[in-house]
């Protein structure tokens, strides 16, 4: 249609202009334009998120870099002295940088994995035909929809060391009251707890949409080869699944290197040191120490770039172990009759 | 003509940007009606705004009280054109570096903001610029109606005033009567006072009350408590008169630091975190049967404890000298549209009247020695601490109190150790360690 448009415009053009006798060859202005107009529009149509992106994303990115070559105090902003890469060595020679990598990785660790496990199972019970599967869907997505800040504050009230429920309740089966917030393992486990019960429910509704994508009758062939239903899980549902899992797999590594607002409510008063002793502290609460409570801005930079080079590396390594996964799973698809 | 068929396919299109055009009439005219809003306030900042109405905003943290006992109600009364909002953040330190994110970007600030004793030094010392000279507006002849000490230190190098002074905390210890029956102690306040001479008699019959504690009792609430009411005796704190740092050289840092780790190896503390919620809890809970009292602890513990706690406390003398612990002062941030208003509400708010009330209503103690002078201030008791003669008590205190010499960085000092006491105290953590710990992390932080 565009095309018989276009056709009759230029019959218009044409006939406005010199008389010529016959069909009449389009300008070569118009046709560069067309050509332009196919190529760069694309561009234009996007250009709004990247010129936000180069603005909001890009620039800060670029001046948090600047910022951490200089010492810089939260009093007084203007006043930067340059010290090159001195403040990433302090960094690096810092116990309590060490303290805050090591929460994190142990904090992601036990928040993602039994969460990414349960939300597979949850999602493969979701799979089958259930009575009210609508209501289970919608519920197990209720945590996410919840405040970050409301929920760490009445988490941390129900891990309260005298008057909490958990420990009422573990009181019950003759459990001594446990110091949930000055241990580190009972203080990372419960700050875990938070991070699972919000997102779980939401990586099994992606789980459980990748799927109800992948084709019945692969489930009828393992059934007709003899498959019992946790084989089926492993060999049908997990392969298939593939690209969702490793998607998630990238988004919690992503959310668990940056976890922030769960440690610093979780402590309550004295909750950006991430305990008395940093022993709940991650990344971005020592970043956020850093800066407005110790008011070193080029430190709380210099942090900041850190954890995004750790990001960078956990992708990497993330997106490595999938693309040779892909490999072996392809190899063993080859040998496997299906 | 493009077909009808074709219009109405374009129809929904077309609706989406009426309305994206509507959206951003209606965003970007908002936005111009304030930005007229906001200039035309600053041009009539400077001048005398004689009746013209006002909004004052106030930015304060934990319980300054002033909502409380009725004062913004009475100046809205005196001042029909003003109306006053107040904000009050719990935290000191949540205050405090929120405060000091917006004085960075310039925005967000309220027409007067509170400031800490801990942290009035660093506002003083270093951010002088930022904040309203209060000789402006004549703040020079307040200085006598203030104590010496409290008028000083709001005050730059330079001789330009940045604060006035709101309460002080002259200290005193308050404990539960009901409870030292129940150890076998004496209950008399003029009988404890007399005994606990010192820290160390202190100590001792925080061990007598341990021998026959009531069950899940303990006898200070936390060891940081104990810690922060020693310094608070001293002059010499964290900073020398020089403003050098000398936290980690000082006897007096090290052996309040001493005490409390006594008392927490002799099991007398209670291992909670002060103004946590579990330490909120504890009050009405007696789970502590002491705590390190400044005059403002007085209002707070009968808002946590409640009415069931009334006639159960009673307040004695501190062992040592007196002592302060907190104390704020009003500021006025340059940034402020409404500097002489502001000056005039702050004025009004800390003068001797105003201080007295604040006394009888909230027992914040003046800071006003014209205030403190008065006889109401010293003859005032209270029921709920068993008819204590508080007045009496605090202002032995507050004329026993030794000029503390602040320095910046004071309130992230008096945090970090607090924090090592904590973890000697929650867990169990070797007490030189936990101390070695802790001169990093200052060190670290102030470096």
């Amino acid at each position: 249609m565009r095309l018989k448009a276009q056709m009759a415009a230029t019959d218009q053009a044409g006939s406005l202009v010199a008389e010529a006798p016959g069909p009449r060859p389009r300008s070569a202005w118009r046709t560069r334009l067309t050509k332009l107009d196919s190529k760069a529009s694309p561009y234009l149509y996007i250009s709004p998120f990247f010129l936000l992106f180069a603005g909001f994303g890009l620039f800060p990115l670029a001046y948090t870099a600047w910022i951490s070559l200089h010492s810089v105090s939260l009093q007084n902003v203007d006043d930067r002295t340059w010290v090159g890469l001195d403040n990433y060595s302090r960094l690096i020679h810092d116990d309590q940088f060490w303290n805050a990598v090591l929460n994190t990785l142990t904090i992601g660790l036990i928040s993602t994995v039994p969460q990414l496990l349960i939300a597979l199972g949850l999602a493969h019970l979701l799979h089958c035909k259930l009575r009210g599967s609508t209501f289970f869907r919608v519920s197990m997505l209720m945590p996410y929809a919840t405040s970050v800040a409301a929920a760490t504050i009445v988490f941390a009230m129900l891990f309260g060391r005298d008057f909490g429920l958990i420990n009422w309740f573990l009181g019950l089966f003759g459990v001594d009251n446990i110091d949930w917030e000055n241990g580190k393992w009972s203080s990372q486990i419960a700050i875990s707890t938070i991070v699972t019960w919000r997102w779980t429910g939401y990586n099994a509704l992606i789980y459980l949409a990748a799927m109800q994508a992948i084709p019945k009758d692969l489930y009828e062939a393992a059934e007709v080869d003899g498959a019992s239903r946790w084989q089926q899980l492993r060999h049908v549902t997990i392969p298939g699944i593939k690209p969702t899992i490793v998607f998630t797999v990238i988004i919690s590594t992503i959310g668990a290197t940056q976890l922030f607002g769960e440690p610093l409510l979780f402590g309550g008063a004295g909750g950006y040191r991430g305990g008395a002793d940093h022993q709940y502290q991650t990344l971005g609460l020592l970043l956020y120490e850093q800066g407005w409570f110790n008011f070193q801005l080029g430190r709380a930079a210099a942090t900041a770039w850190t954890m995004f080079l750790i990001i960078m590396l956990a992708v990497a390594v993330n997106a490595l172990l999938a693309a040779r996964g892909r490999s072996v799973f392809a190899v063993g698809r080859r040998r496997r009759p299906v | 003509m493009p077909s009808p068929r074709r219009l109405f396919r374009l129809l929904p299109s077309v609706l989406v940007l009426l309305a994206t055009v509507a959206l951003l009439l209606v965003g970007c005219g908002g936005d111009g009606e304030e930005a007229a809003d906001a200039s035309g306030g600053a041009t009539t900042g400077g001048g005398s705004e004689s009746a013209e109405p006002v909004t004052l905003s106030v930015g304060l943290f934990g319980t300054f009280g002033y909502e409380e006992a009725g004062l913004y109600d009475e100046y809205m009364e005196l001042n029909p054109h003003v109306t006053i909002e107040e904000t009050s953040i719990e935290f000191e330190q949540d205050y405090y570096q929120a405060l000091q994110t917006h004085l960075a970007g310039g925005a967000g600030l309220s027409d007067i903001q509170g400031i800490e004793v801990a942290r009035i030094a660093e506002v003083t010392q270093t951010q002088a610029d930022k904040w309203v000279d209060l000789n402006e507006f004549g703040a020079e002849d307040l200085a006598d109606t203030f104590f010496p000490w409290k008028w000083e230190a709001g005050r730059t190098a330079d001789g330009a005033t940045l604060g006035l002074g709101t309460d002080t905390g002259p200290q005193a210890i308050c404990y539960r009567t009901d409870l030292f029956e129940q150890a076998g102690l004496p209950t008399d306040r003029d009988e404890l006072s007399a005994l606990w001479e010192d820290w160390d008699d202190f100590i001792e019959s925080g061990k007598q009350y341990m021998a026959n504690a009531p069950a899940n009792s303990a006898f200070i609430d936390s060891a940081s408590g104990l810690y922060n009411a020693i310094i608070g005796q001293s002059e010499m704190q964290y900073y020398d008169e020089e403003g050098e740092p000398i936290y980690d050289s000082n006897p007096v840092v090290k052996d309040a630091y001493d005490i409390a780790v006594e008392a927490i190896q002799a099991n007398l503390t209670a291992k909670l975190e002060q103004f946590d919620q579990a330490w909120n809890q504890a009050f009405a809970n007696g789970a502590f049967a002491t705590i390190a009292c400044p005059a403002w602890m007085i209002g707070y513990i009968k808002g946590q404890a409640g009415d069931a706690g009334a006639g159960k406390w009673d307040v004695a003398s501190i062992p040592g000298d007196g002592g302060n612990w907190g104390g704020s002062y009003l500021a006025i941030p340059a940034a402020s549209e409404n500097h002489e208003e502001a000056y005039k509400l702050i004025q009004w708010l800390t003068a001797p009247e105003q201080q007295i009330k604040m006394w009888t209503n909230g027992q914040h103690f003046p800071s006003s020695s014209v205030a403190a002078a008065d006889g109401s201030v010293a003859a005032a008791t209270d029921d709920y601490f068993s008819g204590a003669p508080i007045g009496e008590i605090f202002k032995e205190s507050a004329d026993d109190l030794p000029i503390a010499h602040l320095g910046p960085k004071d309130g992230v000092v008096k945090d970090t150790i607090s924090q090592a006491l904590n973890r000697v105290d929650q867990q169990g953590e070797d007490p030189q360690a936990s101390w070695d710990q802790a001169m990093e992390e200052i060190a670290n932080a102030i470096e």
